[in-house]
């Protein structure tokens, strides 16, 4: 949670920094208040899920009757499919973390 | 551009909460859609009403779909809101911007939007819809965005044809597609950006538009501000928002968007028994037929007697031949009368004087387009929960 919080206050001040350049649009969207669960490893699944978006697009994935399955098959769609810069060693926590979870 | 009350509103709760310029997600309210998991917050974002939070980052919004009753055209403050990516153009400069034309053209451009308005405006009615709306009622479940009906809406679209475009840029012999890129991008550099690709005839077809423009006014910041690609009976995913790249190329383009993501079963209706594979895919492409009851909602209690039932339906551009109703659960249908054509892109009105007899009640409508094609009565399944228009259902208590 508190590096969430760090994260959005840093990138509030670097908002708050780019729109004394007067950019003529400067949408501003409201703060991020989902959070992730409580639960196992929490702290890794903040480190790397929160880097590309927020948490509710967990929280709104739908019941699966294999959880495991379902969430391995994300984490692994995050990483071969996005990119996702997750280290081996978290792939598992951050799995047993969302099935555990959601 | 924006309403100045949200800009004072977001200002004050800034003050308040001293989060850094940053407003407060005002947690206005909640609502939960009809499907396992199905609660959402309303949320309040600059130059949108209160709409149904799906995502945060990046910004995912759902009309409420009562706002569908209130008429063809859908507000601008109501319409839905999807990306993919999170890095927004939250700064875009609208006098700086330029869309750039290039490939395998014989003058590339660089156009401002000053150049772009200049140009012999086009208008078209016409429906958005995202390929994942209603992918919430999707069984057995898929992963993805889970929305219910209300990521879609229509809207009078005005810009310039995307052929008077490529016109003047002289596509050259030999261009098959055309690939759109807008200024939002991916957070990290190993994601691939969101890019879509037209085939060259239905690019120059004088229909598919560069919009700025939406319902007589600018586009919205999160409707893709200041030029989006508007593909008159396409899905969402080919309406690029914030566009700025505009390529020709002579091959089919094999990025992740087209290659990989965004794809339905190569078989009849699409379709395939649910919870399997397909064995081969095809890019997503025209809308299914579709159509509502907006004027009562699900579960809704109605006095016995004389109603008008009201709705919409619309398709991927035939346009709607009838629309009919059913107010015993499909074993009798009634013709509608079909409000004013606005297009065959449009959402058509329909309504429908029935009396409603005490008892518990399913209501039901079905269109027909002018192709014939029609709405089956069981949902078809594809894994990705796309294209969903089975006849929709409202069941009322009637006293």
């Amino acid at each position: 949670m508190q590096r969430t919080v760090l994260l959005s206050v840093t990138l509030a001040l670097a908002a708050a920094v780019g729109s004394a350049l007067a950019a003529p649009v400067n949408y501003k969207t409201p703060d991020e208040v989902a959070a992730f669960k409580p639960g196992p490893n929490l702290e890794v699944v903040q480190g790397n899920c929160t880097a590309c978006h927020s948490s509710d697009y967990i929280n709104t994935q739908p019941p699966m009757k294999d959880r495991k399955g379902f969430w391995q098959a994300e984490v692994t769609k995050m990483i071969k499919v996005y990119g996702a810069p997750i280290d081996d060693a978290d792939v598992g926590k951050i799995v047993d973390y969302l099935a555990a979870t959601y | 551009m924006f309403d100045r009350r949200d800009l004072l509103k977001g200002a004050g709760l800034a003050a308040i909460a001293a989060t850094l310029n940053s407003t407060k997600a005002l947690a206005l309210d909640t609502v939960t859609l009809p499907f396992a998991n199905g609660e959402r917050p309303l949320v309040k974002y600059p130059q949108k009403r209160p709409m149904i939070g799906l995502t945060s980052r990046p910004p995912q919004l759902e009309t409420p779909f009562a706002v569908f009753n209130d008429g063809p055209l859908t507000p601008n403050n109501a319409f839905f809101v999807r990306y993919h990516l999170s890095d927004l153009p939250y700064n875009l400069d609208p006098d700086k911007f330029t869309l750039e034309v290039k490939g395998k053209v014989d003058k590339p451009l660089k156009l401002s939007l000053k150049d772009i308005r200049k140009m012999k405006a086009t208008e078209i009615v016409a429906v958005n819809q995202c390929s994942g709306n209603s992918r919430g009622f999707s069984e057995p479940r898929v992963a993805g965005g889970q929305l219910a009906n209300g990521a879609m809406g229509c809207a009078r679209w005005r810009g310039v044809p995307l052929k008077a475009v490529l016109e003047m840029a002289g596509v050259q012999a030999g261009a098959k597609q055309v690939t759109f890129n807008g200024m939002d991008g991916p957070a990290s550099d190993k994601t691939p950006d969101f890019v879509k690709a037209l085939d060259i005839d239905h690019a120059t077809d004088g229909e598919v538009m560069l919009a700025y423009g939406m319902n007589g006014e600018d586009l919205p910041f999160l409707n893709g501000f200041p030029l989006r690609l508007v593909v008159p009976g396409y899905y969402g995913t080919y309406w690029l928002k914030h566009l700025n790249e505009i390529t020709v190329i002579d091959g089919v383009y094999d990025g992740f968007w087209m290659k990989s993501a965004y794809r339905i079963p190569d078989t009849p209706n699409n379709a395939i028994e649910p919870g399997t594979t397909p064995k081969a895919t095809i890019p997503i492409n025209r809308f299914t037929i579709r159509s509502f009851i907006t004027s009562v909602a699900d579960g809704a209690k109605l006095k016995a007697g004389a109603v008008t039932l009201r709705g919409i339906a619309f398709d991927g551009g035939k346009g709607i031949k009838e629309v009919e109703v059913s107010t015993d659960g499909g074993k009798t249908w009634t013709s509608a009368k079909l409000g004013k054509d606005l297009g065959k892109y449009a959402f058509r009105e329909w309504k429908l004087p029935v009396k409603l007899a005490a008892g518990t009640l399913e209501l039901k409508v079905r269109a027909t387009g002018n192709g014939g094609e029609t709405q089956p009565d069981t949902p078809r399944w594809n894994p990705a929960g796309y294209l969903r228009n089975v006849v929709e259902t409202v069941r009322v208590s009637v006293a």
